[in-house]
C-alpha cells in the first residue's frame, strides 16, 4: 500500500500527513484535539453525532473530522465560531432529550456526554424535550440492563455487536426521532439470542447500558447471620480492580483484593483459580481421551472446544447447535467452584449446604446468566436425597455473580482505601492455585494451562519451556502446532487454535460446522483479548489496556512457584479425598454439564 | 434479472400475501432463517419504511396525505372526517377489520389535493361527501 | 398493418383514472362498435392531457387535433354520433390543442398572457401515444437515438454529446450529468450499475410520474443510452411503492424492450448487454438521496452513506454506480438524436434545456408543465397557471419543494435558472411551484413542512434527528399561542446547525424554507409570539385540546 503524504493546513499551520488519514487522525498527529462522542476507533465511524465537525475551505457545510479523509491542499479550521456553535447546539439538542439524573446514574463517573458538556462549557440546555423519556427499563436480561431513555443513538453498541461479536442482536429500529436501539420485535434483551457478553456496556458512552446490579443482594447475604458467605475471585479481576481506584492499568492487586474483600465481611475469601486448576484436570483428561480415540481410529468429537466462557456457550447454542458435541462437558471454573463449595467444602466445614452462599466476582457479565442456568444446581441434586430437600429448598451452585466494577463500588461504599490496603492471602482450602490457573484470564491462557498438563501426561515430560508463547498474543485468531512424542513412542502433533471475540469464534466454528476444521483443540473466549477485557471489567478505552492487563497476568504466573494445575496440592487432595480421579463418576456428576440446542429465531423455548 | 429478490421486495411479497397486510413474526423469522439474515437487522428495516407494518391491519389500507398541497387544501378536515366516519383514529383499524387508516407523506397527487390512496387506488379532490361515497362503496363490496 | 382514419386517445394518468377515464374508454369502444366504426377508429389510453386537476376525463382526437373535456360516460354517445359519424365537432366540450413554442423575445413582449410558453421535449409524447405500446413509441421516433449511439457513436462520444448539452441533473442537486457519466465510465467492472431514481417523494412534486405513466420508454431509452455510455451492465429503476400505475407501465415497457431486443443480451445485435429491473421503495423520502437509495436496494435501512467514496466509484454492492433522476434520463434521447449543441440552444447559460414543473396551490391551473430555463417564475404562474385563483393577492411561492426556497412576490421576476436563483438563495430544486395567496399563514406552512421532515428524517445523525423534532416543537408552540420570543432565536440557531452539520442533504435543506420565512416573513412570526395573533386566522391559537 502506498505511503503517500499530503500537505494540508490546520488552523493556518502547514503539516505533512499520511494521505489515508482522516481529519481527526491528522489533527491528532498535529497535537490538536477534536472533541468526539459517537466515534470509536475500529468500532464505530458512523458519523452520527456531528460533534467532531470542522470547517474545510471550499466546503459549504462543515465536515466530520472522524470520517473525512484528508487531501492535498486541504485547509482545515478546527475552532471557528461556526464550528463551536455547531458543537454546542448539537450537545444542547442531545441534552434536551437526555434524563438529567447524573447523581443516580451508574455511569456518571465515566459518562462521556457529561465530560464533553463540561469541556464545551454547557451546563444546561435551552431546549425542551421532544420525546417522552418514559421508556421502561429493559431488565429482562440477568446480565445487562438497558435504559433507552439515556441512549444518545451513537450506535457504538450496534456496531460492536455486529462487527466485533457478529451476534447482531441489536439494531436501530424505527426512524427519525422515534429511532431506538431494539432487539427483534422489540423484545427484551433476555428474550433473544444475546450472549450476555456485555461488550456493548464497555462501548456505551453514557449510562444506557449497564450491568445488572447485584450488589444489594450480596449485602443482604452478608448481613444474614444464618448464612456462611464465601466469595471466589476470577483471575482477570486482580489485574483490573485497581483501575477502579485510579491505579495504573495493569496493576496487579491480588493481595489488596483479598484484603479488601475480607473487610467486606465474607466468611471465606477464595480464589476461582483453584477451580481453574480443577478444570484443567478434567478438561485435559477429556481431551486426551478424545485424542487417543481418534488416533486409534475410533470416533470422537474433535476439535474439543473449551467451555469456560458462558457468552461463548450461549453463542454456540444459538448459532451452531449441531457443534455442541465438540464442546467440553466441563463446567467453567466459576461453576465448578460453586459446586465444590456446596459439596466438598460444606462437608469439610460441616455446614448445611442451604446455608452456604457462594458469591463470585468476575470480569464477566455473562457469568450472571451462567449461574442462573437450570443445569447449574448439581449440588442441590447431590444433596437432595441425603438431606431430603424439598423444592422450596432449591439452591444454585453459585448464588450471585458480581462484576469487577460492582466489587469496586462495594468497597467504595464502605470507604475502603484500596490503594493502601495490606497484601493478604486467600483462605484455605479453596484458595491455592497455580500459574496455569491465573493465565485463564488472558486469551490463550486456558490453552496454555491445558497444554502444560496435557503435554506432561502424554509425553511423560514437562514442556521444554513452561511459557508457551506460541499461543499467547492479542491477535483475534491464533493457531499453533504442538509436537509431542507419547510415552509409547508415538509422534503426535496437536493442532490448536485460539479465538477471542465472537466474530473470530464464528470463523473457526464455520470450519467445524462444515467438517473441515484441522484442529484438535480450540480455546474460545467471547471477549476480544479474553476475560481481562470482559464485559464486567473497568471501562477503559485506552488501546493498550489488553496488553497491560495481560502483562500483569503473565507476571503473576511467573511469580508463582507452582505453575501447572496437576501440581496444585489442594487439587491433588480434592481428588484423593473426594473425586477419586478426573472424569470419575462423581466428577461427572458435579463438575460436568450439558448444553441446550437453541433456535436462533424462536424466542421462547423450554430448556431441557 | 437476478435470482434473489432483495429484502425490501421480499418483505413486500410477504406483506402483500398476508390477509392482514402485515409482516408476521413467523414469516419474518422464516425469511431470516432461509437467507441467513439477522432478525434484528430485518426488524430494523421493517420499522424504517412506512409501508410495512409489524402489526395486523385491516383489509384495506387508507393512506391520506397531509403534506403541503393537501394541507393547504384542508387535509386536516378530511382526516378528522375519516376518523369520524370510520370510528377509529389515525393508525387504528375499524372494528369490522375493513379499513386501517394511516397518514402518508406526499403521494404525488398535489394537483388533485386533498388526496388519499386506498390500497393501490388513488382518490383525489376529496370532500366529506366524496369520502362518504368512497367508503360506502367499499363497505358495499364496491 | 391496419390503418385507422381516426385515433381517440383517452388520458389515463393516475388522476384521470380516478376521474373515471377507464369507464369512458370502455364506453367509447362500445359506442364505436355499435356505430360500426371499430375498423376505422381506434381508442387507446395515453398519458395526461393537462386537464387532470379538474377531476375530469379528457380525450384527444387525431388527426382533428381536438381535445374534449369533460367527457362523461353519458356524453360519449353524443361525441361518437356528432363527431365520429357526422364530422361535427361538439363545441361545448372542445378545446384546441396548443403546441406553440415561444421565443424569449415573444415572451418578453407585452401581450403574453395567453401564450403557451411551454416547450415539450420531455412531454412530447405524453397524451399522444399509448404508453403501453412500444410500437407507438417507436413510431414516434423512439429508440432512434439508441440505434444512432450503438452503431454510429462510441460510448465516449455519447458522453461528449451529453457534456456539450450542459444538461444538469433534474432530481434537485443539478450536478452536470455529462461529468457524472465521465466519472463513472473509467471505473472498472465487470459489474457496473445504472440506477434510475424514481423515488419522487419531494412534497409538491409529481413530474416524474408524468413521464413514467405517459412515456415510460423515453426514460428507459435514456437509461439504456447512459448504460452504454458509462459501460454499465445492470440497472434498477428504484420507484416509490405508492406509484402503482407507474410501476405497471414501466414493467410493461421493460418486458416489451426485452422482447424487442432492446434490453438483455446483445442489444440490437451488438456486444452491448444491459439487464434492467424494477425495485419498489417502501415509503421513505430519504431514499431519494442516492446513497440511501443504494442502501435500500441492498436491503438495509435507507440511511445515507458518507461521501467520498461517491457512487461512481463505490456504489451498489461497492461497485461503480451511476444514479440519475427520471427526468434526467428522459432528456437523453433528444440530446443524442439532435445533438448536444441543439440542447444547448434551449434555455440560458448555465441552465440548458427545459425543466418540468409541478404547479399547485392557490392557482387556477394545476398540473405538470415543461418550461425552458430562463422563464421568469412569475410568467409560469401567470401564463400557464393563469394566476392566483379567486383573484386574490399572491403572498409567496415555495419553489423546489419542501426543501426548496420561499420567494416573496418581488422575487418572482427572477428567471428559473440555477445562477439567477442562486442570487436569491434559491434553486429550481425538484421542480415544484406552490403558490400561496393572502389567506395562507406562513407559520402554519412552515409547521406543516417541519412535520414532514420530522417524519422523514432517517434518524442517523443528531443534528437532523433532534433538529427536525425541535423545530417542529417550537413551531407548534408558536402556532398554538405558546410561543416565546427566544423560540425564534432557537429556530434560527437550530436551522443554522442543521445546515452546517447534518450528515446529508435532507438535514441540510430541511430548514431552508423556514430560514427564509424567518427572514422574509418575520413579522408573522412576531405577531404569533408577541401578539398571540395569527394574522391570516389559520392557526388555532390557544387551542389546548389534542388536535
Amino acid at each position: 500500500m502506498e505511503n503517500k503524504t499530503v500537505n494540508i493546513k490546520i488552523n493556518g499551520n502547514d503539516y505533512s500527513i499520511d494521505s489515508c488519514a482522516t481529519i481527526l487522525e491528522a489533527c491528532r498527529q498535529a497535537g490538536i484535539s477534536i472533541p468526539t462522542l459517537c466515534y470509536m476507533e475500529n468500532i464505530c465511524d458512523e458519523g452520527s453525532c456531528g460533534i467532531c465537525v470542522v470547517e474545510v475551505a471550499k466546503s459549504h457545510t462543515l465536515q466530520r473530522a472522524c470520517i473525512t479523509q484528508v487531501y492535498d491542499g486541504m485547509e482545515i479550521q478546527t475552532n471557528t465560531s461556526r464550528v463551536r456553535q455547531a458543537r454546542k447546539t448539537i450537545l444542547e439538542l442531545i441534552l434536551a432529550n437526555h434524563p438529567q439524573d447524573c447523581l443516580n446514574c451508574a455511569a456518571s463517573e465515566i459518562c462521556e456526554l457529561r465530560k464533553i458538556s463540561y469541556d464545551l462549557g454547557i451546563d444546561e440546555t435551552p431546549f425542551e424535550p421532544t420525546k417522552e423519556l418514559d421508556l421502561p427499563l429493559d431488565t429482562s436480561s440477568p446480565s445487562i440492563v438497558r435504559d433507552l431513555n439515556k441512549c444518545i443513538l451513537c450506535r457504538r453498541c450496534v456496531k460492536e455487536c455486529e462487527l466485533v461479536q457478529s451476534v447482531n442482536v441489536i439494531e436501530i429500529a424505527g426512524r427519525g426521532i422515534n429511532s431506538k436501539v431494539s432487539c427483534f420485535m422489540d423484545k427484551g434483551l433476555g428474550e433473544t439470542y444475546c450472549t450476555n457478553c456485555g461488550q456493548c456496556i464497555k462501548v456505551c458512552p453514557v449510562g444506557a447500558l449497564t450491568e445488572k446490579n447485584d450488589v444489594d443482594r450480596v449485602w443482604d447475604y452478608l448481613s444474614d447471620p444464618k448464612k456462611h458467605v464465601v466469595i471466589q475471585t476470577a483471575p482477570a479481576v486482580r489485574v483490573a480492580l485497581g483501575e477502579e481506584f485510579g491505579m495504573p492499568i495493569g496493576s496487579l492487586v491480588t493481595g489488596k483484593m483479598a484484603a479488601g474483600i475480607r473487610r467486606l465481611g465474607f466468611d471465606g475469601v477464595f480464589d476461582t483459580n483453584f477451580a481453574a486448576d480443577l478444570t484443567i484436570l478434567e478438561e485435559g483428561t477429556e481431551f486426551i481421551g478424545r485424542l487417543t480415540k481418534v488416533l486409534s481410529g475410533e470416533h470422537a468429537h474433535l476439535p474439543l472446544i473449551t467451555s469456560c466462557s458462558p457468552g461463548w456457550i450461549k453463542f454456540i447454542e444459538h448459532f451452531f447447535p449441531k457443534c455442541l458435541p465438540n464442546v467440553s462437558s466441563c463446567k467453567s471454573p466459576q461453576q465448578m467452584f460453586g459446586t465444590v463449595t456446596k459439596t466438598y467444602y460444606a462437608k469439610q466445614k460441616n455446614l448445611d449446604p442451604r446455608d452456604v452462599i457462594c458469591v463470585s466476582v468476575m470480569p464477566c457479565t455473562a457469568k450472571k446468566y451462567e449461574c442462573l442456568r437450570p443445569e447449574m444446581d448439581d449440588a442441590f441434586d447431590h444433596w437432595k436425597d441425603q438431606l431430603m430437600l424439598k423444592d422450596e429448598d432449591h439452591f444454585q451452585d453459585v448464588d450471585v455473580a458480581i462484576t469487577t466494577r460492582e466489587l469496586g463500588r462495594m468497597m467504595k461504599e464502605v470507604g475502603i482505601d484500596f490503594e493502601h490496603l495490606p497484601e493478604e492471602s486467600f483462605d484455605s482450602p479453596l484458595g491455592e492455585s497455580t500459574g496455569a490457573a491465573v493465565i485463564f484470564g488472558a486469551t490463550g491462557g486456558v490453552m496454555e494451562a491445558a497444554l502444560r498438563t496435557v503435554y506432561e501426561v502424554v509425553t511423560g515430560k514437562p514442556l521444554p519451556k513452561v511459557e508457551l508463547e506460541v499461543v499467547r498474543g492479542m491477535k483475534g485468531i491464533r493457531t499453533a502446532d504442538i509436537p509431542m512424542v507419547s510415552v509409547d513412542g508415538k509422534e503426535i502433533t496437536a493442532k490448536v487454535a485460539i479465538a477471542s471475540g465472537l466474530g473470530n469464534a464464528r470463523v473457526l466454528l464455520e470450519e467445524v460446522s462444515n467438517g473441515n476444521s484441522p484442529y484438535h483443540f480450540i480455546e474460545i473466549m467471547a471477549c476480544p483479548g479474553g476475560c481481562l477485557n470482559g464485559g464486567g471489567q473497568p471501562i477503559n478505552n485506552d488501546p493498550s489496556v489488553c496488553e497491560k492487563r495481560a502483562a500483569a497476568i503473565y507476571s503473576q504466573d511467573e511469580a508463582l512457584t507452582i505453575r501447572k494445575s496437576h501440581e496444585n496440592p489442594e487439587i491433588k487432595k480434592i481428588y484423593e479425598d473426594y473425586f477419586e480421579k478426573p472424569n470419575s463418576h462423581l466428577a461427572h456428576e458435579l463438575l460436568h454439564t450439558s448444553y441446550v440446542e437453541r433456535d436462533l429465531y424462536e424466542l421462547e423455548k423450554e430448556e431441557n | 434479472m437476478e435470482e434473489k429478490k432483495h429484502l425490501l421486495e421480499q418483505l413486500h411479497d410477504i406483506q402483500d400475501a398476508d390477509k392482514e397486510h402485515h409482516l408476521s413474526t413467523k414469516k419474518v423469522v422464516e425469511l431470516s432463517e432461509k437467507h441467513g439474515y439477522s432478525p434484528a437487522k430485518v426488524y430494523g428495516v421493517e420499522t424504517f419504511y412506512t409501508m410495512y407494518s409489524t402489526k395486523p391491519r385491516g383489509k384495506h389500507i387508507i393512506r391520506i396525505c397531509e403534506n403541503q398541497s393537501c394541507h393547504m387544501a384542508n387535509a386536516k378536515n378530511m382526516i378528522h372526517h375519516l376518523e369520524k366516519k370510520l370510528e377509529t383514529h389515525v393508525g387504528g383499524t375499524t372494528e369490522d377489520g375493513l379499513f386501517t387508516l394511516e397518514l402518508s407523506s406526499c403521494l404525488g397527487m398535489c394537483s388533485v389535493s386533498p388526496a388519499m390512496m386506498i390500497d393501490d387506488v388513488p382518490y383525489g379532490n376529496l370532500t366529506e361527501d366524496r369520502i362518504d361515497e368512497i367508503i360506502n362503496s367499499y363497505k358495499e363490496g364496491k | 398493418m391496419k390503418f385507422y382514419r381516426m385515433h381517440v386517445l383517452v388520458a389515463e394518468d393516475t388522476r384521470s383514472i380516478m376521474a373515471g377515464a377507464k369507464r369512458v374508454e370502455e364506453a367509447l369502444k362500445e359506442e364505436i362498435r355499435i356505430a360500426g366504426l371499430e375498423d376505422e377508429i381506434r381508442v387507446v389510453p395515453t398519458g395526461s392531457l393537462g386537464f387532470s386537476d379538474k377531476d375530469q376525463v379528457a380525450i384527444a382526437i387525431y388527426p382533428d387535433n381536438i381535445i374534449y373535456c369533460p367527457v362523461l360516460v353519458s356524453t360519449v354517445p353524443e361525441i361518437v354520433k356528432e363527431h365520429f359519424l357526422k364530422g361535427r365537432i361538439v363545441k361545448a366540450l372542445a378545446h384546441p390543442m396548443e403546441q406553440k413554442e415561444v421565443t424569449m423575445e415573444e415572451r418578453t413582449s407585452e401581450n403574453q398572457m395567453n401564450l403557451d410558453i411551454q416547450k415539450r421535449i420531455l412531454l412530447q409524447n405524453v397524451g399522444k401515444i399509448d404508453p403501453e405500446n412500444i410500437q407507438e413509441y417507436i413510431a414516434a421516433d423512439g429508440y432512434v437515438a439508441l440505434e444512432k449511439a450503438l452503431f454510429d457513436m462510441s460510448p465516449e462520444k455519447v458522453i461528449e454529446e451529453v457534456k456539450t448539452s450542459e444538461l444538469r441533473g433534474r432530481g434537485g442537486a443539478g450536478f452536470p450529468t455529462g461529468l457524472k457519466w465521465q466519472f463513472t465510465r473509467p471505473n472498472p467492472g465487470p459489474v457496473k450499475y445504472v440506477i434510475c431514481n424514481a423515488d419522487e417523494g419531494e412534497p409538491g412534486t409529481f413530474k416524474d410520474r408524468e413521464i413514467m405513466e405517459g412515456d415510460p420508454h423515453k426514460m428507459i431509452e435514456g437509461m439504456i443510452l447512459a448504460t452504454y455510455a458509462v459501460g454499465g451492465t445492470h440497472g434498477y429503476i428504484y420507484i416509490r411503492g405508492e406509484y402503482a400505475l407507474s410501476i405497471q407501465r414501466l414493467q410493461k415497457a421493460i418486458d416489451d424492450c426485452y422482447e424487442y431486443g432492446l434490453l438483455g443480451k446483445n442489444i440490437l445485435g451488438t456486444e452491448f448487454c444491459f439487464e434492467l429491473c424494477i425495485h419498489s421503495g417502501a415509503g421513505a423520502y430519504i431514499c431519494g438521496e442516492e446513497t440511501a437509495l443504494i442502501n435500500s436496494i441492498e436491503g438495509k435501512r435507507g440511511e445515507p452513506r458518507k461521501k467520498p467514496p461517491y457512487p461512481p466509484s463505490q456504489g451498489l454492492w461497492q461497485k461503480p454506480t451511476l444514479v440519475n433522476n427520471v427526468e434526467t434520463f428522459a432528456n437523453i434521447p433528444a440530446i443524442i438524436s439532435n445533438g448536444g449543441e441543439w440542447y444547448q440552444s434551449i434555455g440560458v447559460e448555465g441552465s440548458r434545456g427545459t425543466k418540468l414543473f409541478s404547479l399547485m396551490g392557490d392557482i387556477n391551473w394545476k398540473g405538470t408543465i415543461e418550461i425552458p430555463f430562463g422563464t421568469p417564475v412569475g410568467d409560469i404562474i401567470d401564463n400557464v397557471g393563469h394566476g392566483v385563483r379567486y383573484d386574490r393577492q399572491l403572498k409567496g411561492v415555495i419553489l423546489g419543494g419542501s426543501s426548496g426556497s420561499l420567494l416573496v412576490p418581488e422575487e418572482l421576476t427572477t428567471p428559473v435558472d440555477f445562477h439567477a436563483l442562486a442570487h436569491i438563495e434559491a434553486g429550481p430544486g425538484s421542480g415544484s411551484i406552490v403558490v400561496m395567496d393572502e389567506t395562507r399563514c406562513i407559520v402554519d406552512i412552515c409547521l406543516n413542512i417541519a412535520e414532514f421532515f420530522r417524519h422523514e428524517s432517517c434518524g442517523k445523525c443528531t443534528p437532523c434527528r433532534e433538529g427536525t423534532a425541535q423545530i417542529c416543537h417550537l413551531l407548534e408552540m408558536i402556532a398554538s399561542g405558546n410561543g416565546l420570543p427566544e423560540d425564534i432565536d432557537h429556530l434560527e440557531k437550530i436551522s443554522q446547525t442543521m445546515m452546517d452539520a447534518s450528515f446529508c442533504p435532507l438535514g441540510q435543506t430541511a430548514p431552508s424554507v423556514l430560514r427564509q420565512a424567518l427572514k422574509k416573513y418575520r413579522q408573522e412570526f412576531l405577531d404569533h409570539v408577541h401578539g398571540n395573533n395569527c394574522p391570516a386566522e389559520v392557526c388555532n391559537m390557544n387551542f389546548t385540546e389534542e388536535d
